[in-house]
């Protein structure tokens, strides 16, 4: 890689000890995806937030950092493990909390803005076409690529917490023209969004860096996010190009053959014991339909309800709180379905969920089944 | 070749055919392989130039490369046939030297081989 003098002397260390760390991880992340320099970015959003993903090391590392580090460039950053405002309903330890509250801290600490969301691009203003950001949130790359006309690679937590302090990021596949190594036509009809949480999930595996979709209709946000979200979840791939692409390049079709094929993999229960409704997390538009879908029911069983903190508040104003919560429904802040450490296998067998990505996670991470189901179906089945 | 972190260190090889989990196959604090299934079972990585095709898993497996380095047991560098984030992002936030070299050069590398390497010398890896 080409660096400049200044990026060189901070390599070296003579602009701290920080800035070195930073550096290093830019370069070896850089050199590792063939990027040739590094560029400017303008906006950093982190993972590695959850004590449960980033255990005891990160707690310390990010303590340590904490101490003199500070971003350099507008940084968000993903949900923690839990909502301060209702934690001592859920049984978690007190060790857990305190490690996820040092964390928290040290975030802050550094001048992160505590946003813990998996949804920035529905929570903060989208910059002008073609900016570079570095979004380490994987359904929030994915979404920025495709979606919102922004530039960003895949970033590791690492790499976006290095671009955060530094305000740069490897210029690597994804921020230049990516040429996508196939093309999917979609063929399932009348798809709901657990259709196009498999559509992405089946992507994520296929695709290498980014994929080309044809086939498409008309969608809807929670499809979009749902395409976003199962997309991350298996495998490396972040982008989405709209369109056939080259003759030239391999086509493959997502049938009814694929969507059974995915859904025996990842539904695992014939009903849940629980519902949770939020993997990437619930915007207000999402929050707005399901209020709206609820027309006076309500929930037989538990359901928990992931947002950010901004669109609860939102909600809260617009008297969407009032009535999920009359609906049985318990709204959670600042955590989400994903990784989350309050759903126990010990009291939970198996969680019923419209989210791929939460799917995947509750299987593989909390141990538990899962009963996938369309939000639609959702209402149909469990309320009253 | 390919520099990932750069330094200068000398040491004895330990090569493993297996791709390593860091997360999922390395304890963070004795560095010992605890994974019955990986060629490298109970061996340390403590101070040995730790040579292995490449780093699998999930990313937060770099959070225990620097948990070994933390804690004195890790390797004094690490060389990879390929080049993924994990290994990378670990062996740069540790600060221990990675190179990735090409699957001939891999090959010709065996446990127990002295080496020495120094990522700013035109010809960085030389054996004793």
């Amino acid at each position: 890689m080409e660096l400049t003098r200044e990026e060189e002397s901070a390599l070296k260390g003579e602009q701290g000890e920080t800035m070195q760390t930073a550096y290093r991880i830019l370069v070896a992340t850089g050199e590792a995806t063939d990027a040739d320099k590094l560029i400017p970015i303008e906006w950093a959003h982190l993972a590695g937030v959850n004590y449960n993903t980033i255990g005891d090391a990160g707690e310390e590392f990010l303590s340590g950092i904490s101490k003199n580090a500070r971003v350099k460039v507008k940084t968000t950053l993903n949900p923690m493990g839990f909502d301060i405002d209702n934690v001592s309903n859920y049984n978690l330890d007190e060790n857990f909390i305190s490690k996820q509250l040092s964390i928290k801290n040290s975030y802050e600490a550094m001048g992160v803005i505590p946003s813990f969301s998996c949804i920035p691009y529905e929570i903060f203003d989208i910059p002008k076409n073609g900016t570079q950001v570095a979004f380490a949130e994987s359904n929030a790359a994915i979404h920025a690529n495709s979606y919102d006309n922004l530039k960003t690679n895949k970033e590791s937590a690492f790499s976006a917490l290095a671009s955060a302090l530094t305000g740069k990021s490897p210029y690597s596949s994804l921020r230049k023209e990516d040429t996508p190594n196939i093309t999917i036509r979609m063929n399932v009809k009348n798809p709901n969004e657990l259709t196009y949480g498999m559509l992405g999930f089946f992507a994520g595996k296929v695709g290498d860096t980014s994929v080309n979709i044809s086939g498409l209709g008309e969608m809807d946000n929670r499809q979009c996010k749902a395409m976003c979200g199962g997309m991350g979840t298996s495998g490396t791939c972040a982008k989405f190009i709209f369109g056939e692409g080259d003759s030239n390049c391999e086509k493959i079709d997502f049938d009814e053959k694929e969507l059974q094929n995915i859904h025996d993999e990842l539904n695992t229960a014939e009903k849940g014991d629980i519902i949770t409704l939020g993997s990437p997390q619930l915007g207000l538009d999402e929050i707005s339909d399901l209020v709206g879908k609820l027309k006076g029911r309500s929930f037989q069983k538990r359901c928990m309800v992931f947002t950010p903190r901004t669109i609860k508040e939102q909600a809260r104003k617009i008297g969407y709180t009032n009535e999920l919560e009359r609906a049985g429904c318990e709204i959670l802040s600042d955590c989400c379905t994903c990784l989350t450490p309050l759903i126990s296998k010990d009291s939970v067998d198996a969680v019923t969920t419209n989210s791929i990505k939460g799917a995947f996670y509750l299987k593989n991470s909390n141990g538990v089944g899962v009963n996938l189901k369309s939000l639609s179906q959702i209402i149909e089945d469990e309320t009253r | 070749m390919k520099v990932l972190v750069s330094g200068k260190v000398q040491g004895i090889v330990l090569k493993s055919k297996d791709s390593i989990n860091f997360l999922g196959t390395v304890d963070k604090k004795t560095g010992i392989i605890s994974d019955k299934n990986h060629d490298l079972f109970e061996k340390s990585l403590k101070d040995i130039i730790l040579v292995f095709p490449s780093g699998v898993g999930s990313s937060v497996g770099a959070y225990t490369i620097y948990s070994i380095k933390s804690n004195n047991t890790a390797p004094l560098a690490m060389i990879c046939q390929k080049a993924d984030l994990t290994v990378a992002t670990g062996c740069a936030l540790a600060n221990i030297p990675l190179i990735i070299i090409s699957d001939e050069e891999f090959s010709s590398i065996e446990s127990g081989m002295n080496i020495s390497l120094d990522t700013d010398s035109t010809n960085p890896l030389h054996y004793q």
